[in-house]
């Protein structure tokens, strides 16, 4: 398959991007992997456009042409955005997000809207209100989640790149377990505007593709100072961190950067390593050795607060869960039963009817922690603890240029295998959930694909996207010429 | 966590749940708080909290009036309105 990079030079110097639209068209309807919730039904008329050089899409842009899924979470304006739930089934935001208005300032066409796990929550796409997304590699195995539809449809060749969101792994886990690329920034980088909240604190848009290089150029477009964002970071627009440029990462060659691996320092933590299934271990030691023999050093190390990672994660994401998902009333949007009855009834039969039981199980729990009496042994402490993680985190980078370790603890599992135990699914996120409590970035690159695909997550201090793209393109390049 | 737990963290959170859904919810409830637990083992004293991994401070902008959505897009997703305005259900 054609990459965003190569695709867009081709659009840029004259080469039509119809045809291609066509194809991943016809590979959506014949494919049985529901990987989309809503097709964009003007993608084709703007191909036309492009391809014709009408409506002021002459130009230049970073991704004239070029097809990209947009995770079902993020609004796009005039096309139905349902966040994978019926309480927003029939929902079609009057605005774009900010990094789809990148999208079409630069020349992207929007294939569709990509499933996922109702509002996000979930590391399986199971939770959809409509229906499960199939594992490419194996169709009777789940794709990951909550970004599953983005990830099964670049594996599928259904879309060349995708937006995904990342929570606590929701891109990099569906990566993992479809074998491709995925990216969470630094906390603050990419505007949030239009991403329709799960839990604030923590998530981040993010980009998705089949090669780092792809990924690299996505980031480009979506991470753009704005403000209509209050938790962007504050810094001055002339500040490169405020807005990423792929051109170093672009540019670089694929033997240049592993030459550029002499010297790094990998730290791989014991904690991330410790449990994982065989196939997993087998596969992340030989990338790990790989980069040995290029010249990086690694060293296993501790971070000791791990193990209260996940419980820490799951409090505050659930907590800002119940606040954020309380403006689901029926009333400016959203379901609304045929009948009304008092203001509170109604409420909460169209919450009780609208949202899946997994949303409504973290909103419940979300409000106990909360909750007068709870709030301090739960979400308080859960914060404290958070910032334990935060600096470890911080230590480690002291010593190490980058954090490796597996992106998913296992191999993609079957269909139904843990959907009815949610406990047992929230432990496959301990290895991302950590990530996003300390705010740094990290991506996930395959470092096998057969039997089944595994993920390694490489991990950077904040705003260190581009020391993180060029130690992933080193992997990428050694990978495809000894593993995949 | 019993039934009765949930039935009043149901009302806090305004969302109706079947008899089955209570039952099952105060059981599987209970096995999460249990593993959540393990935070008490967190040595946590003189340590403040995190609210945002990378420090925010509100960002704010001129408070000069812009365009904003108009009526007829605001109104465009209301299941039910009137005279311009969202109708809900009654309060008392």
């Amino acid at each position: 398959m054609l990459s965003a990079v190569d695709m867009s030079e081709r659009v840029r110097s004259g080469e039509n991007c119809e045809e291609i639209l066509h194809e991943i068209y016809e590979r959506i309807r014949s494919s049985e992997l529901n990987c989309y919730i809503t097709l964009n039904d003007k993608a084709l008329d703007e191909a036309v456009q492009i391809d014709r050089r009408e409506g002021g899409k002459s130009g230049c842009g970073k991704l004239l042409g070029v097809p990209v899924a947009v995770k079902d979470c993020i609004s796009t304006r005039g096309i139905r955005t349902t966040c994978a739930s019926r309480i927003l089934n029939d929902y079609v935001p009057p605005f774009d997000a900010t990094v789809v208005a990148a999208l079409r300032e630069e020349g992207a066409i929007i294939v569709g809207k990509t499933n996922m796990d109702e509002f996000c929550m979930g590391s399986t796409t199971e939770t959809s209100y409509f229906g499960p997304t199939l594992n490419p590699h194996d169709t009777s195995r789940v794709p990951g989640g909550s970004s599953g539809g983005s990830a099964a449809a670049i594996a599928a060749g259904e879309t060349i790149i995708a937006l995904g969101s990342d929570t606590g792994g929701s891109i990099r886990c569906p990566a993992a377990f479809c074998g491709v690329v995925g990216l969470k920034p630094t906390y603050g980088l990419v505007s949030r505007y239009g991403l329709i909240a799960y839990a604030n604190s923590l998530e981040q848009i993010g980009p998705m593709a089949s090669s780092v290089r792809d990924v690299a150029l996505l980031l480009d477009v979506i991470s753009l100072k704005d403000r209509r964002d209050s938790t962007q970071v504050k810094l001055p627009p002339s500040d490169a961190r405020t807005n990423f440029n792929a051109d170093s990462v672009l540019g670089m060659s694929g033997d240049d950067a592993i030459s550029s691996l002499k010297g790094l320092r990998i730290g791989v933590p014991a904690e991330f390593v410790h449990g994982i299934s065989k196939d997993v271990e087998r596969a992340f030691w030989s990338a790990i050795h790989a980069l040995e023999d290029e010249g990086a050093s690694y060293e296993e190390m501790h971070m000791d607060t791990m193990k209260y990672a996940l419980a820490a994660y799951y409090i505050i994401a659930m907590s800002e869960a119940s606040s954020n998902l309380a403006r689901y009333d029926g009333l400016r949007y959203g379901l609304r039963l045929n009948r009304d009855d008092d203001w509170h009834t109604t409420f909460s039969r169209i919450r009780g009817e609208g949202f899946g039981e997994e949303v409504k199980r973290r909103i419940i729990l979300g409000t106990f922690a909360l909750s007068a009496g709870y709030y301090g042994r739960y979400y308080l402490k859960a914060l404290k603890v958070r910032t334990l993680v935060k600096r470890e985190f911080e230590s480690a980078f002291r010593k190490y240029d980058v954090l490796a370790t597996p992106t998913m603890p296992m191999t993609p599992f079957r269909l139904g295998e843990r959907i009815k135990d949610p406990l047992s699914l929230y432990l496959v996120d301990v290895n991302t959930v950590p990530i996003n409590l300390a705010g740094v970035p990290a991506i996930s690159i395959p470092c096998a694909l057969s039997p089944l695909p595994v993920g390694m997550q490489l991990i950077a201090s904040h705003f260190e996207e581009e020391k993180l793209l060029k130690v992933a393109l080193a992997c990428e390049n050694l990978m495809n010429a000894h593993f995949l | 966590m019993r039934k009765e737990d949930i039935e009043h963290l149901c009302w806090l959170a305004r969302i109706e749940l079947s008899d089955e859904e209570k039952e099952k919810f105060a059981a599987q409830l209970s096995e999460i708080l249990e593993y959540f637990s393990i935070l008490d083992e967190a040595d946590t004293s003189d340590v403040e909290p995190t609210f945002h991994a990378v420090g925010v401070e509100n960002v704010m902008r001129e408070d000069v009036p812009e365009e904003s959505l108009d009526q007829e897009d605001a109104l465009m997703n209301a299941p039910r309105k009137e005279k311009g305005y969202f109708r809900g259900p009654r309060i008392l």
